[in-house]
Order: C-alpha cells, then sequence, then structure tokens
C-alpha cells in the first residue's frame, strides 16, 4: 500500500527543491543586474533623471556711430500655463483674459495648445506682457493657479522704421533653420532676417550656455545640478549715424526715395534711407497677415531697401561716366566742341535736347554743365559701348557693390554683346541712349553714390556699413590706402569741373543745389529718368509736361554731388521716384541733406561757434533753433519748416575728430 | 521541547511526543499552538513592505504604507482567527468558498470594471475587490477537501481525477477569459502542484504533460494581442522603450543603478523621480533593489523564500491530507506570487500586474494572502488530527 504521507513529503520536497531553484536563480539574476551590469544601468539612470537644456544667449547689439543702439533687447515677460496645476482650465482662461486681454486669434492658440502638448508643458498665454500686466497677474497669483509669468527676450529696435532697411530684423526660426543649427529650437532664439541682423548673424548670435537640471520622470524640473553660462553675441557698431538718418528722413518727407550719404574718403555710409520704411519690431513676434499683405501689395515697395536693391535708370546722372568713358579712350577730348541745335538724327531716327531750342556749340564741360543731351549721344556714339561700360564698371556703376547687407543688386551697363546674349540686336540708338543714361541702362542708388565718391575722390572707394565689431575698429580704409581708380586724373578734373558748374556757375542745371554755407562749394549732377518713353506726337504738340503725368509714369528725379568741391568730404545720392526733374525735386533735396551732413561733421569749418554768430547764423538756426523756419538755408522750399533735431555732438569716440582738414580752405 | 510551549522550529523537527498527544481543541491550547514564529517573519515582511511604502509616498506614511499596515492589521487578526478554524468546518466551508469564488469570477466578466486594460475589479460594499485573487484560495480548500476525500488509494483512477480537473480549468478559464494570463498561470500552476502533490500516479503525469508544448501553441494563438505584445516586448524590449517596453527597461535601470548596496532609503533617484512605473504595486521590490542594492534585495529574497519553506515544511508536518495539500496549495500560491513577481520586475517573464505579496500596495492581494496565511496556520494547529482510518504513516 502506498504510503499516502511518504508520497506528498517525497514530492513537496521535491517542489521545495524547484522552490528553492527558482528563489536562487532569481537572486543570482539580481546580482547580475545589480553587481556586474550596475555601472552600465547606472549610467541609464543617470541619463534618466538629468536633462540638459540650453540657454538661448543673449543677441548682439547694434549701435550706430557714435554709440547709440539701434538694437537692442529687451527683458520682456509672458504668461504660461501649466495646464497639470489646475483643475479648471477654461475659468482660469477667463479670469486671465479678465487681466490681460485675448484677442480671438490668442484664444484659438491657447486652444490648439492645450489639445496637442503634455499636461506639463507649459502653454504660451500671452507673449510681451507690459510690466503692468505682469504686476497685476502676480498680483491676482490666487485666483490664477497654474498660471506663471516667465521672463525673455525682446528685440527692441528704437528707431522703429528709420533704421529698418538696414538693421533689419529677427524673426523666430523657422523649421530649415533648426535643420541647420538645432540649438535654434532653443525658445527665445532669434534668426536674422534682413539687413545687418541677417549678415552679422554669426557675430550677433552668440553661443547658448546650457544648464543641467535634475527631472523627474514627467521633465519637471527638480533641481539644477550644473550651469554653463553662454557666450553672449558680439555687439556691431555700424558707420551710420543715426541723427543723420533722422534728418535724411525727415527731408525726403514722404516722397517714395532713397538717399545715401557716403564718407567719400573712406566708404563710411553715414545714411541710408529708403523711404516708405516699415516697423521691424513687429517680425520678432510674426508679422500678422493683413500687415504682410499690406506691405507686399503696397506699391511704394516699404519691403525693399530701395538703397542698395531699387534699380533705376541713372538719366543724366550717368553722363559723368560716359565723358570719362569717351576720354578714356581718346575718342572725344575734353576741349572738342558739338554743335546742339536741341535735336540729333541717327539713322533715320530724331534724338531730342531737354531743351528743344538747343545749347549750341559746346565743349565736354559746358555738356555737363547744361547736361545737353545731343552732346552725350555724339559722345557716345564716338566712344561706343565697350568703353563706357568698362569705366562704368571701374567708377562702381553696373558691379554689385560689397557691402554688409543681404539683397544687395548690382546694376546694369548694356553692352552689344550683353543685348545679344538676351536674344535681340543692338542699334546705334541704344548706344544714343544709353549716352544718356537711358535705354537698359540701370543703376542703384548706393551704386550711385559709390560713384559719386570715386569721381570725388579718384579711389576705389568700397561701401561699408560696420564701423566696429568685438570691440575693435575695422580696418577702416584712409583716403591713402585705398587704391586709384584707373582713371587719369586729368580727365577726372574734367568731369569734376563739369560737375562744380552745374551747381555753381549761371545756366548750370542745378543751381537751386547751391550750398548756403560760406566758403564751401559743392559739385552734382541731376538726372531725370524717364520710365516711359515720351511720343513723338505728344512732344510736337507742345503742351507735354510730364507733370501732367499719372504718378507712376513720371520720370524718376536723380541727384548725385559731392562736397565741399575742393577737398571732397562726403558723397550723396538721392532718387526720388517720379519725382519728374532731377532738377528740381532732387538736387534741392541732396543740397539739403549735404548741409546736415556736413553741419553734423565735428571737424567741419562751418560748425558754428557761438562767439560769432554772424558767421553762420543760419547753420545756428537750423541746429539750436529747431522749430524756426528758415527760408534762408531751404530756398527751394520755401515753406518748410526744418524738423525738430536733437543735434549732440558726441564727446567720445569722434571718427574724423583728430583728422586735420587742412584742404577745406584751399 | 515542551508540549504546549512556542515550538520555536517545531516545524524542522520531528517530536515524537507531540506527535503521539491528543490533540488539544481548547482555544486558548489552539492559539498557543500557532507557530508564532512564522507569524512574526509575516510580520517582518509586512513591516518591509511598511518601510518601501514609506518610501514609494516619496517619504511620507501618506498614501500607501498607512493604509496598507491598517490593512494588514485585519489581516492579521484574520490570520489569527482561521488558523483556529477546525479542518472539519474549512472542508464542510469549502464547496460553498469555491461555488462563491467561481461565481464572483463570472459576475465580475459581466460587470466588472476594467482596471489597467486587464484585471477585472469588483466593488463590494464600496470596497474595491480582485475575485482572481480569492478563486485561488477557493481552488486551493476544493482540491484539498477532494483529494482528502479520496485519499491516496483512490488516486489510481483517472475517473477520481476528472472532476477536480474540471473544478480546477473552471477559475483558470475564467480569469484567462478576463483576461489576466498571469493569475490564470499561477491557478492553474497551484492545481497542478496540488493534483502532484496529493500523489497522481506518473503515468498520469506524463500523459497530460506530453500534449502540453500543443495546448501552448493553441493558447497563444488565442492570447490578446496585447498579451502577445508583452511577450514580444519581453522578448525584445529595446523595440519600443518608451510603450511597453518601457516598464521592463526602467525596472532594469532602477534596479542596476541601485548597485552593490543601493542608494540608500528615499535616496533612489529612479523610484523617487517617478521613472519607474506603479513603483508602489508591481515594481515596489525594484524601489527596494534600487534604494538597498543587492544586499537589501537578496535580504528581502531570503525573507520570502524562508516564508515559502517554512509554509512547505507546515505542510509536510501535517498529519493529514486535507491539512498537507492545504498547507502546501498556500505556499505554492505564496510562492507563485513572489517568483512571478520577481522575474517581472528581473525582466524575466512578460509582465503581467503580480503583485510582490504583503509588499505591494493594494487590499484584495494583501487580505486574501493573509487569510491564505490564515489556512495554512490552521493546518500547522491542526497538524496531529489524523485521517480518519488511516494509519499513522510515519515517512
Amino acid at each position: 500500500m502506498r504510503s499516502g504521507r511518504g508520497v506528498f513529503t517525497r514530492r513537496a520536497l521535491l517542489v521545495m527543491a524547484v522552490q528553492a531553484g527558482v528563489l536562487g536563480v532569481l537572486g543570482r539574476r539580481l546580482y547580475n543586474l545589480q553587481v556586474v551590469d550596475g555601472d552600465h544601468l547606472r549610467q541609464l539612470a543617470e541619463r534618466n533623471r538629468t536633462s540638459k537644456r540650453l540657454l538661448a544667449p543673449a543677441r548682439g547689439t547694434i549701435h550706430d556711430r557714435f554709440g547709440v543702439a539701434l538694437a537692442d533687447n529687451k527683458v520682456s515677460w509672458r504668461a504660461l500655463l501649466m495646464p497639470e496645476e489646475t483643475t479648471d482650465i477654461p475659468a482660469v482662461i477667463e479670469r486671465f483674459s479678465q487681466i490681460v486681454p485675448l484677442d480671438e486669434h490668442d484664444r484659438a492658440r491657447i486652444e490648439r495648445d492645450l489639445r496637442h502638448v503634455h499636461k506639463y508643458v507649459p502653454v504660451t498665454l500671452h507673449e510681451f506682457l507690459s510690466w503692468d500686466d505682469m504686476a497685476r497677474i502676480e498680483l491676482n497669483a490666487p485666483s490664477l493657479p497654474g498660471v506663471l509669468v516667465d521672463v525673455g527676450s525682446t528685440r527692441l529696435y528704437p528707431f522703429k522704421d528709420l533704421t529698418a532697411h538696414i538693421v533689419g530684423y529677427v524673426a523666430p526660426p523657422n523649421e530649415e533653420d533648426v535643420a541647420k543649427d538645432t540649438t535654434l529650437s532653443l525658445p527665445g532664439m532669434r534668426v536674422g532676417r534682413a539687413g545687418i541682423e541677417q549678415t552679422q548673424e554669426g557675430l550677433l548670435r552668440g553661443e547658448p550656455g546650457s544648464v543641467e537640471m535634475e527631472v523627474n520622470a514627467v521633465g519637471r524640473v527638480i533641481g539644477e545640478i550644473d550651469r554653463v553660462e553662454g557666450q553672449q553675441g558680439e555687439d556691431v557698431r555700424l558707420t551710420l549715424d543715426s541723427v543723420l538718418q533722422q534728418q535724411v528722413l525727415d527731408r525726403l518727407e514722404d516722397r517714395v526715395a532713397s538717399a545715401v550719404v557716403m564718407d567719400c574718403r573712406n566708404g563710411e555710409v553715414m545714411a541710408m534711407v529708403s523711404t516708405p520704411s516699415f516697423d521691424p519690431s513687429l517680425f520678432d513676434s510674426g508679422v500678422s497677415h493683413a500687415q504682410w499683405n499690406e506691405w507686399a501689395n503696397d506699391p511704394r515697395t516699404p519691403l525693399l531697401d530701395k538703397a542698395v536693391s531699387g534699380l533705376y535708370p541713372p538719366g543724366s546722372t550717368f553722363k559723368p561716366a560716359v565723358a570719362l568713358a569717351a576720354l578714356k579712350s581718346g575718342s572725344v577730348t575734353a576741349q572738342d566742341r558739338f554743335n546742339c541745335p536741341g535735336y540729333y538724327d541717327l539713322g533715320g531716327v530724331r534724338f531730342h535736347c531737354w531743351n528743344r531750342w538747343g545749347h549750341g556749340m559746346i565743349n565736354m564741360r559746358e555738356g555737363l554743365k547744361y547736361s545737353c543731351d545731343v552732346y552725350f549721344y555724339e559722345v557716345a556714339r564716338r566712344c561706343g559701348m565697350d568703353p563706357i561700360k568698362a569705366v562704368g564698371n571701374t567708377m562702381g556703376l553696373g558691379v554689385k557693390p560689397e557691402i554688409e547687407l543681404p539683397h544687395v543688386r548690382s546694376g546694369v551697363i548694356p553692352t552689344p554683346e550683353w543685348r545679344q546674349k538676351n536674344g535681340f540686336h543692338w542699334n546705334g540708338g541704344d548706344t544714343v541712349n544709353a549716352g544718356i543714361g537711358q535705354g537698359f541702362v540701370q543703376v542703384t542708388p548706393l551704386e550711385l553714390a559709390i560713384y559719386t565718391s570715386r569721381i570725388a575722390s579718384g579711389r576705389n572707394i568700397q561701401p561699408h556699413l560696420l564701423r566696429a565689431t568685438k570691440n575693435q575698429l575695422s580696418a577702416i580704409a584712409s583716403d591713402e590706402s585705398v587704391s586709384k581708380v584707373d582713371v587719369p586724373p586729368e580727365f577726372l578734373d574734367v568731369v569734376r569741373g563739369g560737375m562744380f558748374a552745374v551747381v555753381n556757375e549761371p545756366h548750370g542745371s542745378a543751381p537751386r543745389a547751391r550750398l548756403d554755407l560760406p566758403g564751401i562749394q559743392m559739385a552734382g549732377k541731376t538726372g531725370s529718368a524717364q520710365v516711359r518713353r515720351v511720343s513723338r506726337a505728344l512732344r510736337e504738340s507742345g503742351h507735354f509736361n510730364s507733370m501732367n503725368l499719372p504718378w507712376e509714369y513720371r520720370p524718376h528725379a536723380l541727384f548725385i554731388c559731392f562736397a565741399p568741391y575742393d577737398n571732397p568730404k562726403y558723397a550723396v545720392a538721392v532718387v526720388v521716384e517720379h519725382g519728374n526733374a532731377g532738377a528740381d525735386e532732387a538736387a534741392p533735396l541732396a543740397k539739403l541733406i549735404m548741409t546736415d551732413t556736413l553741419l553734423r561733421d565735428p571737424a567741419s569749418d562751418v560748425r558754428p561757434a557761438p562767439p560769432a554768430p554772424t558767421q553762420s547764423a543760419i547753420s545756428q538756426n537750423a541746429i539750436s533753433q529747431p522749430g524756426v523756419s528758415t527760408p534762408a538755408l531751404s530756398p527751394a522750399q520755401p515753406d518748410a519748416t526744418l524738423p525738430v533735431q536733437e543735434t549732440k555732438f558726441p564727446n567720445e569716440d569722434q571718427p574724423m575728430a583728430g583728422q586735420s582738414d587742412p584742404g577745406a580752405r584751399r | 521541547m515542551k508540549r504546549n510551549g512556542l515550538d520555536t522550529f517545531g516545524f524542522l523537527k520531528s517530536d515524537r511526543r507531540l506527535l503521539r498527544a491528543e490533540p488539544d481543541f481548547r482555544p486558548m491550547a489552539r492559539l498557543l499552538q500557532v507557530n508564532w514564529i512564522y507569524v512574526l517573519l509575516v510580520c517582518v515582511l509586512a513591516g518591509v513592505g511598511y518601510i518601501a511604502l514609506y518610501s514609494a509616498g516619496g517619504g511620507s506614511a501618506k498614501p500607501f504604507a498607512g493604509p496598507q499596515m491598517v490593512r494588514f492589521g485585519f489581516g492579521l487578526v484574520m490570520m489569527i482567527a482561521v488558523s483556529l478554524v477546525s479542518p472539519r468546518v474549512l472542508r464542510m466551508a469549502s464547496v460553498p468558498v469555491y461555488l462563491l469564488s467561481v461565481t464572483l469570477l463570472a459576475l465580475v466578466l459581466r460587470m466588472g470594471h476594467v482596471g489597467k486594460g486587464a484585471e477585472r475589479w469588483i466593488n463590494l460594499a464600496g470596497m474595491q475587490f480582485q475575485p482572481s485573487e480569492f478563486a485561488k484560495i477557493g481552488l486551493v480548500l476544493m482540491l484539498a477537501t477532494w483529494f482528502h476525500r479520496i485519499g491516496n488509494e483512490r488516486m489510481g483512477n483517472p475517473l477520481r481525477l476528472i472532476l477536480p480537473a474540471l473544478l480546477t480549468l473552471l477559475p483558470v478559464l475564467l480569469v484567462l477569459k478576463e483576461p489576466n494570463l498571469g493569475t490564470a498561470t499561477i491557478i492553474g500552476v497551484i492545481g497542478a502542484t496540488m493534483f502532484f502533490a496529493a500523489g497522481m500516479r506518473l503515468w498520469q503525469i506524463l500523459l497530460l504533460v506530453a500534449p502540453l508544448p500543443f495546448m501552448g501553441k493553441l493558447v497563444y494563438s488565442h492570447l490578446h494581442d496585447y498579451q502577445k505584445a508583452r511577450i514580444d516586448t519581453f522578448l525584445h524590449p529595446e523595440h519600443d522603450p518608451l510603450g511597453a517596453g518601457y516598464n521592463i527597461i526602467q525596472s532594469k535601470i532602477a534596479l542596476g543603478s541601485g548597485g552593490m548596496w543601493g542608494e540608500g532609503y528615499l535616496h533612489g533617484s529612479q523610484g523617487q523621480l517617478n521613472f519607474l512605473p506603479e513603483k508602489q504595486t508591481d515594481f515596489i521590490f525594484t524601489m527596494i533593489g534600487e534604494e538597498w542594492g543587492f544586499v537589501g534585495g537578496v535580504a528581502v529574497i531570503a525573507l520570502l523564500g524562508t516564508l515559502v519553506i517554512g509554509g512547505m515544511l507546515i505542510a509536510i508536518r501535517s498529519r493529514n491530507q486535507f491539512g498537507r495539500l492545504l498547507g502546501l496549495g498556500i505556499a505554492m500560491d505564496f510562492f507563485l506570487y513572489c517568483a512571478v513577481n520577481l522575474s517581472m520586475v528581473m525582466g524575466a517573464i512578460p509582465v503581467g500586474g503580480v503583485p510582490l505579496p504583503l509588499i505591494s500596495y493594494g487590499g484584495s492581494a494583501m487580505l486574501t494572502m493573509m487569510f491564505g496565511f490564515g489556512l495554512l496556520m490552521s493546518a500547522w494547529v491542526h497538524r496531529n488530527e489524523r485521517d480518519p482510518g488511516q494509519e499513522d504513516d510515519e515517512d
């Protein structure tokens, strides 16, 4: 007979052995996990526990030449909602909106964020809170569970539209940017989208810092373990003078125009204005669709920096280049005289001079002075396009300027080859037309300023906007170190003389550009560039007056000038879109701008000295009596009121204070 | 060794005088018969649970450790009370208890609510209750009673095994339908072990074991997708590190970060920072391992092993088949709980909602386990009752 108990005991012992074995195996496995693989698993645990977060570096600031901030960072606050820390989210949002109003757009975005993010990820309720809003939120914190205020940084452009085209703007990075540089995914990171902000991105951005934090499984921060401060972006100092920039903008008033003021000795751009402009601060938080459409569809192209990317026919401002080309190629001498009967026949086509009665027998200086079209028809025909293009390029026309801005365009000086490459035949009339800067010739205002600087200085001036980076002045070339232009100086003298006559001699084409400053004279050249061909019938009807045309068909008004004539310091180029006539519209503007510029010059002799009010009462008026009408200064605009100007001469970092100016009175 | 004294290592020795003695059925005497060393070990285990839950609560008795201790207090009183119940009463109660447990299982399938996608709970007078826990006790009682009735001789008759086999399969299938693969397996293994220990003939066993691989295939094909996913996840946890494999990976990471000596009580980074999922229930051992290291983990395993082996020795020491099988069933239940849970947290078997008895936070597991320990202790207290008409077959 089987013993029930015996069987049970034996089998129970077997079971016990299995149990002990299983527990033994588990113990062994525990040993493997905890002791043998411990180091590896501990590393994984550490990775679990810590979270490295990057800290957005402060973006470098941008200053004008005297240290006035053009782009700065402002502390801003934003309200965040921690969804997991509140039970009734709609009620909290409702109470919040009573403190800080939320529009429909905001509410929709909050709704969307709340649906898509995890409960522990904060949702932005409102960006860019004012101090008052922030204080009120903090005060009402007990009734706003889950709402917290976070400190961020906003890009501030104190001059708004004044420097928008040059300084540019920043915007949140897009996916493409983030793919290229993952640090851009940091909250608060911005990318330069235009102007200096874009081209100097590498300097301005800085290096992100990092903070290592202890986090729990849901990513909530428990504490800070380690912190590495980032490298703040480098500050950038520009050659721009914000006061002069403002003065130029005020001179341009509401015209659609651009103006460039350049130091013709070293290429420093003192002012560069393109109107109308826009407020770059709006891009920081994202421009609304309506605003964008308004800008994009505006025929006055506020977003376009006309100074560097606006292409215009140069009109008569091109004539000095044609003159230089002809002189250099030897096809015409300065003394050669051509008759101007008021028209010019070429191959059965009659080309008109702007003066229908003609200028008679004139030489080059007079051709420039009167801006005689027929004279330059003949010069261009004799010279041909290739020398014109070569010399034009030498003088900076039709060559992309090397300036620290994006979207810089290059003008065009056409040649028969260029025309043929585009599939057209070049006619003799095209050469004649190009001789007066019409036809296919196109330039930008910046190119005109470079061209004027090179005529004035006789050197290969390159424009630049960066004055100093990393607290070091960039290698600003003095006039001795810039190579001379490849045009004999005596030819330049002929052109300069012609340009002097334009402004200062009787019957010059731009008498209204004459400076009212004692002892300083300016040389210049007008330009009126037709944007539409004037039909023969219309011209012969005798009733032609371009002022009667619709605005968008009127000719552009251009003026280039440099001063002082005997020791050039500054070059100015002004282009007024559809301004009709350079002599009437652009020249007086250029005169005012040049006057402002010369008065701003700390080393200038025209700087009014208080004990001698008689010496320059006019300019003193202009500076110290804001709001007073000064008709003597602006005869072209009898009703003009000089705008209020804060004119302070900086007592530090005066760019030209140390430079002697012996030639000013020569 | 004195007759009614605290039999310190009574279950380790053979005390002939004790064996020959007539049982004393007075309540106080029976209370003295309770193996207080075993009770102490149970209390120590519950104490470990309290300490671990205190840490799982972030260094606070709330919300886990305190309530768990209150339950343990109830459970302890229940255990002592059950241990004094005579086996005859237990045998009489076995059929109704079994029927009740099976009825509850059937009911829960109809109206219970599903928690975490697997275990089914039923609401009993405002208390969440898991009938599958109770079913294990019911089955152990039922099988022990059945095999006690037929005695060893009639085990050879296969017809006698058909009914208990069905009685085992019924709760297994019901729990499988819940679906709770882990608990169903545990119930099945408990039943099988009891068949084995009850004296099932070897040829019968071979006949049953041979078709098991085919059965396995059949079962796998009927598994729920999530159950298959668990098996797949277990085999390749790295495939889905943030989904189902997350628990296993995090558990291993936490154990590994504990090392030999642990990160210190209340200082386990993974547990305290909530990287460890369900650290107060299924993964409580991981937290112990992380904070107390291998040393602490092995100590807890040793404590569990002692309770398992102690339970088995109590079963062996019983002089009646009912007590033996009851003790074995409960010891096996406890062992399987421990083994499945430990394997699970160490990533050795698929994760499956099995708590670590007396340590994991949870009411039904704690109370049913304490009820089971009460049954085990009853087997000890009444170990000297002999089966009627049976020889005193000493080894």
